[in-house]
């Protein structure tokens, strides 16, 4: 069976002054369709860059992206992103920040009265209708990363990229947003790639957990499958052992093999959890 | 809910000592209230009396050549007879449109086939018809600055290769006084701006040239500066719906950076203001400037008193200018959009 998504030995430098800084090197990973995909590991490994690549924003130096039989060689709609800190355009309401994006994706498609229910539909997915003449500066964070996912899903993507939607958000808020995401997804079976810090959340919500060794010149290190039947219930599976096995197993990964280098050498500039690849390539 | 609105407006609008005012009228917390309004008020108050009362005791130590320094009493007082001025002005000429109405009806009750001829008036221009050419002036030169600031700025902004090549060019115009720049940009009018019946007059294109040269700058600096500083993620965005590249600009680079454009274009007009005064005197512009320098020129005992009248004026219309530019940038903020 020919994959979904299929990435096949990128490599990525970033060009510095003191030559070539190599983020990636020799990441291969294929994807089926549906699947729910996280990416995890310590700030710098290049997770965010693997994103990038995926969406098109970035070129790979070498190897490439693959999706449905094409190559991916700059960024579009089909493999719409979900950005951390939720961009939202400050001077559009919710509304009209998922209209901009129907409007220029479905051009020709869709009459204008579709557009409008179609706008509709997505915010009401995410459960924010009451919110759809609210400027970005009224909501809160959970809210606006809400409306982040609906104008992602509002694209009908092939593959949903995410770049640690719920990272900048309260635990609370993140739970909440996680079991929307889960009910969005068992309705839509998006393919999802998304990058993560959180254990918990990385098991909960993926089929499979991608975890990267640390840069530079990061790779994948190993590969997780969560067998855990869906739907997924956060509290029963608080002391489900399969659950906390899984829990482990990552932990075990990321702590004792591959040690977070910023607390190793505590004088290298890159200790920020924030943005990964890009203070690392500028801190090289 | 009235209530919250109009406090919502008077703090936009920069009235925001006239909010207290509001809370009183609803009788909510009214000392809190009367002592914020004693702050507002009372001692802006305090200030300008104490103002007042130094400038009244310093101006009559010094005599002048054109006698005493005027105090704040005889400012006042002139600049109420150059309003009176102004009235008696218009009043001779809406007499004298009324006497060539009444003598040409006349005219054709004789001979309806005769040729009436209707004259425009040509009386002097008021302080009031100065402060007007001014303004005219200024504002010509600050859309003609902003025309083309902002477009440059955002070329700078979107470009660090153009922002690089062009930066000492901005860096060396920026402080020339626009007195250095009156010369040329009068020699420069009077060779390429020639008409048989010029639309402007030739002062006025000068003086307005010179504001634009001086004011332009802050305008284009903080456009280039805002469009560089666009949160890259949501210009990204704008590639992954695939806007194209004007629209990108027009959609999203535009919009993002309006706070920072707006900033500029209040630093520009406050500037052009400035500039405004000097070239008028030196360019004959019919403005404030040229009522300045033909005051002092023309030497009376009223001169100085009159002089101070229109450094008053403009400082007032610099301010409103200042306070009107600043409750736009509050508006399309994207902070408080909410009002």
């Amino acid at each position: 069976m020919t994959p979904y998504v299929d990435l096949s030995q990128l490599s990525m430098e970033f060009p510095t002054p003191k030559g070539p800084f190599k983020a990636l090197d020799q990441v291969s990973l294929k994807i089926q369709k549906g699947e729910f995909i996280s990416l995890i590991g310590h700030s710098g490994c290049g997770k965010s860059t693997v994103l990038n690549i995926i969406a098109g924003l970035y070129q790979a130096t070498e190897g490439g992206v693959i999706l449905e039989g094409k190559e991916v060689t700059e960024p579009g709609p089909e493999r719409a992103v979900v950005f951390q800190n939720h961009s939202l355009f400050p001077w559009l309401t919710a509304y009209e920040n998922i209209e901009i994006a129907v409007k220029q994706v479905f051009k020709g498609q869709k009459s204008k009265a579709e557009m409008r229910s179609w706008v509709e539909h997505n915010l009401e997915l995410v459960h924010m209708s009451h919110a759809a003449n609210k400027y970005p500066s009224e909501l809160s964070g959970g809210m606006k990363q809400r409306i982040g996912i609906a104008r992602a899903l509002a694209m009908e993507p092939k593959v949903l990229l995410m770049d640690e939607p719920f990272g900048a958000l309260d635990a609370l808020t993140r739970a909440h947003l996680q079991d929307s995401l889960m009910e969005i997804q068992s309705e839509l079976n998006n393919t999802v790639v998304m990058i993560t810090h959180d254990v918990d959340e990385a098991v909960l919500l993926s089929d499979r957990i991608v975890m990267m060794t640390n840069g530079p010149a990061a790779t994948i290190g190993e590969i997780l499958e969560i067998e855990l039947p869906r739907p997924r219930e956060r509290l029963a599976l608080a002391s489900d052992s399969q659950y906390n096995a899984y829990r482990a197993d990552v932990l075990r990964f990321l702590h004792q093999k591959h040690s977070n280098p910023a607390s190793r050498s505590r004088s290298s500039s890159s200790d920020n959890p924030g943005k990964d690849d890009d203070s690392i390539s500028r801190a090289a | 809910m009235f209530k919250q609105k109009t406090i919502g407006f008077l703090e936009v609008a920069g009235f925001r000592w006239m909010v207290p005012v509001v809370r009183l009228a609803y009788w909510e917390e009214p000392i809190e209230q009367a002592r914020q309004l004693s702050n507002l008020i009372l001692l802006p108050f305090a200030a300008i009396v104490l103002f007042l009362m130094l400038w009244a005791a310093g101006a009559s130590q010094v005599d002048t050549s054109l006698g005493e320094l005027p105090g704040p009493s005889a400012v006042l007082a002139a600049g109420k007879s150059l309003y009176a001025e102004h009235k008696e002005e218009r009043a001779k000429e809406v007499a004298f449109y009324q006497r060539q109405e009444v003598r040409n009806a006349k005219k054709l009750e004789r001979n309806p086939d005769a040729t009436v001829k209707w004259r425009n008036y040509t009386g002097n221009a008021t302080f009031i018809d100065q402060i007007f050419t001014s303004l005219k002036t200024v504002f010509t030169g600050f859309i003609l600055a902003s025309v083309i600031a902002i477009p440059v700025g955002i070329a700078c902004g979107l470009s660090p290769q153009l922002n690089t090549a062009v930066s000492p060019i901005i860096q060396i115009l920026k402080p020339v006084s626009p007195l250095a720049w009156l010369p040329i940009v009068t020699m420069i009018v009077s060779a390429v701006y020639v008409a048989d019946d010029p639309l402007f007059a030739k002062s006025f294109v000068t003086s307005a040239v010179t504001v634009t040269l001086c004011c332009m700058w802050p305008t284009l600096i903080n456009t280039a500066v805002g469009v560089a500083n666009i949160d890259k993620d949501l210009l990204n965005v704008g590639r992954v719906i695939r806007l194209g590249w004007f629209t990108r600009v027009r959609k999203i680079a535009i919009p993002a950076a309006l706070p920072m454009i707006f900033t500029g274009l209040r630093i520009s007009l406050g500037i052009g203001w400035m500039v405004l005064i000097a070239a008028e005197m030196l360019a004959q512009n019919p403005g404030l400037g040229k009522f300045v320098w033909d005051e002092f020129q023309n030497g009376s005992s009223q001169s100085l008193a009159r002089i101070m009248a229109a450094v008053v004026t403009i400082g007032f219309i610099g301010f409103v200018l200042d306070w009107l530019m600043l409750t736009v940038q509050k508006l399309i903020s994207h902070d408080d959009s909410a009002a």
